[in-house]
């Protein structure tokens, strides 16, 4: 696609990089098709090709972001669907994550807007305050209609909604350092303990952990590691994320530097997916790019790093899983077979639900922000999930186990927690009634 | 160096009245369905043939057939253009707009109405994508047949527009051989139907006429078309030659023994170096020319089918015969065909060229192409439906470079002639738009084009339907 930016222009880094993205865009228009808000609102200012449209048209002007160009950009999932399907590789991730940034310096939004989002992005990364707020939330959910009923506080109504009628306790076995092993020492890991998922479902990575100390695989926890900033990041909030990535980069260098790691284990694609772009993000950073890189090659998924351990086969369960993808999974880290070959490997019968390719709806915050979409693709998933008729639905993402499990009876678990039961573990706690 | 293709100037009375109209259509239809704002506007201004860009007056985006009826009604009673737009994936500009006129989406009707397999049809909104027809019977052993590379997004009302064709076309048909009967709101707003579930109709064939009317007889809202049982089985297999002479002469050769496999696609060297690496279906690299040739039915029809290709491509020094092993090889090698023109967006910015030459003119218009492209200094890649004689060559340039673009325009042009004089067609499924237009003399007769244009007029006598496209802006009479 033709572009024209000034020279001056072009000395911003930033916009160097979304130019060069934008050329390769030849406006075929194949990712309207596979775009969660195209098929949903059939326009195409909410399709990848709008808003890439719209992006290099506020670029190239050099204009500040405005009410028209933010309501479309925020309407992105950031699912990433549409990079699955561009045939010409436009990057559009880090094209969105531009004009998000561009969106956050130059746009004021409306008071309830900037509220809602200091408020998440004050409470989401950090545990403590995470908790307390879900604690607070039992309080505030008789409250969620009368919220619904002004459009800009439907987001604290969304809040209440999903927040989780209990509190998981902190389990004990989550304690800081090393965790034994059993066997052959066959590697030696960090784990993301992050942000969200530890106080929504501290199972997860608790089945991690034994898991793969069953196979011989030493896990650390390393002191100081905290939320992967992915959360403030797709707000556009950049300082906060880089941040929060330079954390996490710290504590995990001096793990490598000191002991050695041969994997940073990610039980959240979310996080995944923004851990592994550590060194993109942080590219232009003189003192940090090398070791986000570095990083970012160390970083892999649970079912990634599990599919190279060669799991032996078990007796079929007579359990039918229906395996949602994630966004951050499918699209966004292109793992695509694994989690399903680890399952099938466990002896669970797996089933492929139709327009796996489509969003959930839960994307970060996005259930908060955008409470109509997300329940229209919400809605979507369940029906398409509920016609394969599973005893479970497995995912690899916290997000969408909370979106998901929001509009569903049938039990949803992280893809770890089965294999952890298949390899000897526990029953996952959801399923004891089954 | 030609000039850049024209558009209509803009009505100025239409112009002066912008803000009426747009007050007007927000009177019409719900406040969502229509875009004004001049940001928003933008991302309507272009389709697939970005090289030409329009800002459009409002852009309107109904969700029913009376919706669509109330702005046609409007916009004759006042003489504002309309440019209907399906899912703008037009490569010849088709959905492009101009700025007196009124970009009328059809991306909100996107539901299938009936699936009736008594009769064989299906019947569905304008905006539905071509795939999802498939889809939706893909589970009971249907399909659709005809298959653009873009039918992941095209809508069927688009496709109707142009006619569309694609790879399965060679033994199914284009959209006309497989369309049944449309409904169609008239520029009056008035609603008719044409056709039916039925073979053929009472009367003339307005059917036919419309398919491939590029949105200038009416505006079709709902569209029944043929579904089509899914053979036994189906089998792509790669056979490499070491030119795109011989591989265009076996083609040939195979279509003249009586052979009619579902698809015969071709692509050259560069072709097959683009798609390999976006698709990485396993293409033969070290070949000049590649055909990928399907065939279907029993394991038996197939491999009898198959049998006597193999024999043809052998008297043209076969370099590689590859059947595939598995349906996901097969359906890599076909992601990697459909894909071939946005792959090619990974290397250059590109013109993709539509035209149809007899079968034994394949190798000689292929080896003059690139005599032109070379010429003009530039590169080509082509990957075509070779079975139909449907010639895509892509023009590859750097659209930052206007002087590049230009030359691209005008090799692109020299090669259209060039598919007229050697006995063949300016379109083969992509339309005329306004890319071919001013071509549109050089193919046929004042007189032929005259016909033509008293159809349009008998249906829009003025004119506001996609009005810069397909016919030459003078001489419009």
């Amino acid at each position: 696609m033709q572009t024209s930016f000034t020279p001056e222009q072009l000395e911003d880094p930033h916009v160097a990089e979304s130019e060069k993205i934008l050329r390769r865009c030849v406006h075929c228009g194949f990712c309207t098709a596979t775009c969660p808000t195209y098929v949903t609102l059939g326009n195409e200012l909410d399709s990848p090709r709008g808003r890439i449209y719209l992006i290099k048209d506020m670029l190239e002007n050099g204009r500040d972001a405005d009410e028209e160009v933010v309501t479309h950009i925020d309407r992105c999932l950031s699912c990433l669907a549409c990079v699955t399907t561009c045939p010409s590789g436009v990057d559009y991730m880090h094209l969105v994550d531009h004009a998000r940034v561009h969106i956050e310096n130059t746009y004021k939004r409306p008071l309830a807007d900037r509220l809602t989002r200091s408020l998440l992005a004050a409470v989401l990364p950090y545990p403590s305050r995470f908790r307390t707020a879900l604690t607070l939330a039992k309080f505030g959910r008789p409250f969620a209609p009368l919220l619904r009923r002004a459009k800009l506080l439907r987001p604290l109504a969304a809040m209440l909604d999903l927040a989780p009628r209990s509190v998981a306790a902190q389990p004990t076995t989550m304690m800081r350092g090393a965790q034994p092993i059993r066997g052959i020492r066959r590697g030696r890991v960090a784990i993301l303990s992050g942000c969200a998922q530890s106080v929504l479902d501290p199972g997860i990575n608790v089945a991690t952990i034994r898991l793969l100390a069953r196979f011989g695989v030493e896990v650390v926890l390393p002191e100081g590691e905290g939320c992967c900033g992915a959360l403030v990041h797709h707000m556009g909030r950049e300082s906060e994320a880089l941040d929060f990535a330079r954390n996490n980069i710290d504590v995990w260098i001096r793990e490598i530097e000191t002991k050695g790691l041969d994997a940073i284990i990610i039980t959240a694609s979310g996080c995944g997916t923004t851990i592994k772009d550590y060194g993109h993000m942080l590219r232009l950073d003189p003192a940090y790019a090398e070791k986000a890189a570095k990083v970012s090659a160390l970083a892999s998924d649970i079912t990634e790093y599990l599919a190279t351990l060669d799991l032996p086969q078990q007796e079929p369960k007579r359990l039918t899983v229906a395996y949602h993808s994630a966004c951050s999974m499918q699209h966004g880290q292109k793992i695509t077979l694994a989690p399903k070959l680890l399952l099938k490997n466990a002896g669970f019968t797996v089933r492929d639900p139709a327009e796996g390719h489509l969003c959930c709806g839960s994307a970060g915050t996005y259930n908060i922000l955008q409470p109509e979409i997300s329940g229209e693709l919400k809605a979507r998933k369940v029906r398409n999930i509920e016609a394969t008729k599973p005893d479970i639905i497995a995912t690899g993402n916290i997000g969408c186990m909370t979106q998901i499990g929001s509009g569903t009876a049938i039990p949803i678990v992280h893809t770890v927690e089965l294999l952890e039961w298949a390899y000897g573990g526990e029953k996952p706690g959801k399923l004891r009634d089954r | 160096m030609p000039e850049a293709i024209q558009f209509l100037p803009p009505r100025q009375d239409v112009m002066s009245r912008r803000a009426t109209i747009i007050n007007d259509l927000r009177d019409l239809l719900p406040a969502d369905c229509v875009i004004h704002e001049a940001r928003e506007l933008v991302p309507f201004e272009t389709d697939a043939f970005i090289s030409y860009r329009r800002m459009p007056l409002a852009v309107v985006l109904p969700r029913t057939t009376s919706q669509v009826a109330a702005v046609m009604k409007y916009c004759h009673r006042y003489g504002i253009p309309v440019v209907p737009r399906g899912a703008g994936t037009s490569l010849s500009g088709g959905a492009i707009p101009q700025e007196d006129a009124v970009v009328l989406g059809l991306s909100r009707m996107a539901r299938i109405l009936e699936i009736d397999y008594a009769n064989r049809a299906a019947t569905v909104q304008a905006g539905v994508t071509n795939l999802s027809i498939s889809e939706a019977v893909g589970i009971d052993g249907f399909f659709y047949a005809p298959d653009p590379s873009s039918q992941l997004a095209c809508t069927i009302g688009g496709n109707i527009g142009m006619n569309s064709g694609g790879a399965h076309c060679l033994k199914y048909g284009v959209t006309t051989n497989n369309l049944l009967g449309v409904k169609l709101v008239l520029v009056d707003g008035q609603v008719i139907e044409l056709g039916g579930k039925h073979l053929d109709a009472a009367g003339y064939d307005l059917l036919g006429l419309v398919c491939g009317s590029e949105g200038q007889l009416g505006i079709v809202t709902e569209a029944t078309v043929r579904l089509i049982a899914r053979p036994e089985g189906a089998r792509p297999v790669l056979f490499g030659f070491a030119t795109s002479e011989e591989a265009g002469s076996c083609v040939a050769d195979i279509i003249a023994a009586g052979i009619i496999p579902v698809a015969i696609e071709f692509m050259d060297k560069p072709a097959i170096e683009i798609c390999e690496a976006f698709a990485k279906a396993g293409y033969p690299l070290d070949v000049g020319a590649l055909l990928i040739v399907e065939v279907e039915g029993s394991e038996a029809e197939m491999d009898a089918t198959l049998a006597s290709i193999v024999d043809i491509a052998r008297r043209h020094q076969v370099m590689t015969v590859r059947e595939c092993q598995s349906a996901t090889e097969a359906a890599l090698i076909w992601k990697g065909r459909k894909s071939a023109f946005g792959a090619t967006g990974r290397i250059a910015d590109y013109i993709c060229m539509d035209g149809t030459v007899p079968l034994r003119k394949l190798s000689y218009v292929l080896k003059k192409t690139s005599e032109i492209t070379d010429s003009f200094g530039l590169r080509v890649a082509n990957v075509f439906h070779a079975g139909d004689g449907n010639m895509h060559p892509l023009i590859l340039f750097n659209a930052n470079d206007p002087e590049e673009a230009m030359k691209a325009e005008e090799a692109g042009n020299e090669i259209l002639k060039l598919c007229v004089d050697a006995g063949g067609c300016l379109t083969g499924e992509h339309g005329v738009g306004i890319e071919k237009r001013d071509l549109m003399r050089h193919q046929y007769t004042s007189a032929e084009l005259a016909q033509q244009m008293a159809v349009r007029s008998a249906f829009d006598e003025g004119w506001i339907l996609n009005p810069s496209k397909v016919f030459p802006l003078e001489g419009r009479g």
